[in-house]
């Protein structure tokens, strides 16, 4: 491994001031060992930010949740705030690696390592969540569907830390699915899928909103416009869920590696879109 | 570059440690070559396999993906420490009387991924020991009697 120089700030202040553009941050490590190890970053400072105790918190803002960066995937999962409320995050969250895993790896490391089998991103882009980041000038938000430029690529600036994710309250009559396959327990999304899903609140077969996102079938997670707008204003039935898996078999735009060939991976985009749909909504109408 | 190295303080099965490290150092080559404490294992060396699993203020980890810097401060809980003496813990003991062991390279991982599980949930179902060990891989000898041996010691304790 390439030396560099260990340093763990106890503020957030004292962190940026340290994150030179030689610098990278530590959260968990479970995905930044592995870089060092095989000398992927050139990095020679590296900034632990597990010393920043406000970062870990997790919540309740302004009618949803503020999840700090450094929030541990056990915790997200076990969390009373985000369980009921945001299921398809809780799902998420409890299938990251091994339990080994899940007590280092946090929800900040998660979005800001910017793979496209990103477990936790697909759930935030469909509960409409939005990244939180500092630098030595101040604070920005940007919502996490536009936090992803490619593999590894974030909107992130140079010296900028991802300090929260802030998920909006849950309106009423709405409810969110998570779905994934994988080849073993321990490996990564060969495609995973997430669903929110809104009424009306007239006619609960109606939806009144949808966000749909697919991981590990592009250069990022992404959301697929064709299968919201198919669902919107739509009465819910099997035609309608069909069509939207067929949609948003369209819009994925996977490749063939050692983990599955495209064309698996589009018939599992259309099988985990339409399972996640009717999970979604049956969660929206109380019913799981 | 000179290799810069960090001092640390590290309480490991109750003893306070201060040593001088790499930065670069993973806490699983401390544990094993700085301390000499080599009942914690490198399988992978990947966060796949749960072979070097130790309990980090409390909570299972894996020793090959945390730099030693990162335990400064921290509580270090590993395979050495669960017997008292001569006196073997009930993990130990139910999992040679289960035959939970064969070639043994899992086995202090298992022990610390039950201990785990256990100081958090004393008398878990079958399934939540499943669970609890999900993490770490036997090739030799089958699961079945890995859990057999986490119940039995969870029955003892
Ligand atoms: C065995 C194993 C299984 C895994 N399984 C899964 C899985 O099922 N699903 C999945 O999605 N992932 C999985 N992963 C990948 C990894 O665990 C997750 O991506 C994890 O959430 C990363 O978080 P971390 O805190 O460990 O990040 P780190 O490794 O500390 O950091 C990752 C990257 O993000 C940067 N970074 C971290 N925090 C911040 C911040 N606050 N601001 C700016 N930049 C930051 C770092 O500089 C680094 O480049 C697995 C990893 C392993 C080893
Ligand atoms: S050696 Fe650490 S998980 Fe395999
Ligand atoms: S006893 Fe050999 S790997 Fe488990």
């Amino acid at each position: 491994m390439r030396p560099f120089h260990y340093r763990a700030p106890r503020s957030l202040d004292e962190a940026l001031a340290l994150l030179t553009p030689q610098a990278v941050p530590l959260a968990g490590g479970t995905d930044l060992f592995l870089k060092m190890e095989r000398r992927q970053t050139q990095a020679d400072t590296v900034v632990d930010l597990k010393r920043i105790p406000e970062l870990g918190r997790i919540e309740a803002a302004d009618g949803g949740v503020r999840i700090g960066a450094l929030a541990l995937m056990d915790s997200l999962g076990a969390s009373s705030l985000i369980a009921g409320q945001y299921e398809a995050l809780t799902r998420s969250a409890r299938v990251v690696g091994s339990i080994q895993t899940r007590n280092r790896a946090t929800l900040g490391g998660n979005l800001a390592n910017a793979s496209p089998a990103a477990d936790t991103a697909t759930p935030l882009m469909a509960l409409g969540a939005s990244a939180e980041a500092a630098d030595a000038t101040g604070t920005r938000q940007v919502p996490v569907d536009q936090l992803f430029l490619g593999p590894g690529r974030t909107a992130l600036r140079d010296g900028e830390l991802l300090t929260a994710v802030l998920v909006p309250a849950l309106p009423a009559r709405a409810g969110s699915a998570f779905q994934r396959c994988v080849r073993t327990a321990m490996d990564i999304a060969l495609v995973n899928c997430a669903a929110f899903v809104r009424l009306d609140g007239d006619d609960p077969d109606t939806v009144a909103e949808a966000r749909i996102a697919l991981g590990a079938v592009g250069p990022t997670p992404l959301r697929t416009a064709s299968a919201e707008n198919c669902l919107t204003g739509a009465r819910l039935d099997e035609r309608v869920v069909e069509e939207a898996g067929e949609c948003a078999a369209s819009d994925a735009q996977p490749i063939d590696d050692v983990r599955a060939g495209a064309d698996y991976r589009r018939e599992m985009v259309r099988v985990l879109t339409r399972r996640a749909i009717w999970k979604a909504f049956r969660r929206a109408r109380g019913e799981a | 570059m000179e290799p810069p190295r960090i001092r640390i303080t590290v309480t490991v099965n109750g003893e306070p440690y201060q040593e001088d490290v790499a930065a670069t150092r993973s806490l699983l080559d401390f544990l094993r070559n700085d301390l000499g404490l080599t009942g914690t294992k490198e399988g992978c060396g990947e966060g796949e396999c749960g072979a070097c699993s130790v309990i980090l203020d409390g909570r299972l980890v894996d020793a090959c993906l945390i730099f030693a810097a990162e335990a400064d401060g921290r509580r270090v809980e590993t395979v050495e420490g669960l017997a008292d003496g001569e006196a073997l813990h009930p993990l130990q003991g139910a999992f040679a009387t289960a035959g939970a062991a064969q070639c043994g390279y899992c086995t202090p991982g298992m022990l610390m991924a039950g201990k785990a599980l256990l100081d958090r949930n004393p008398s878990p179902t079958h399934e939540e020991v499943a669970h609890g060990i999900a993490g770490n891989l036997c090739r030799c000898t089958g699961y079945g009697t890995i859990i057999q041996a986490v119940m039995e010691a969870a029955k003892e304790s």
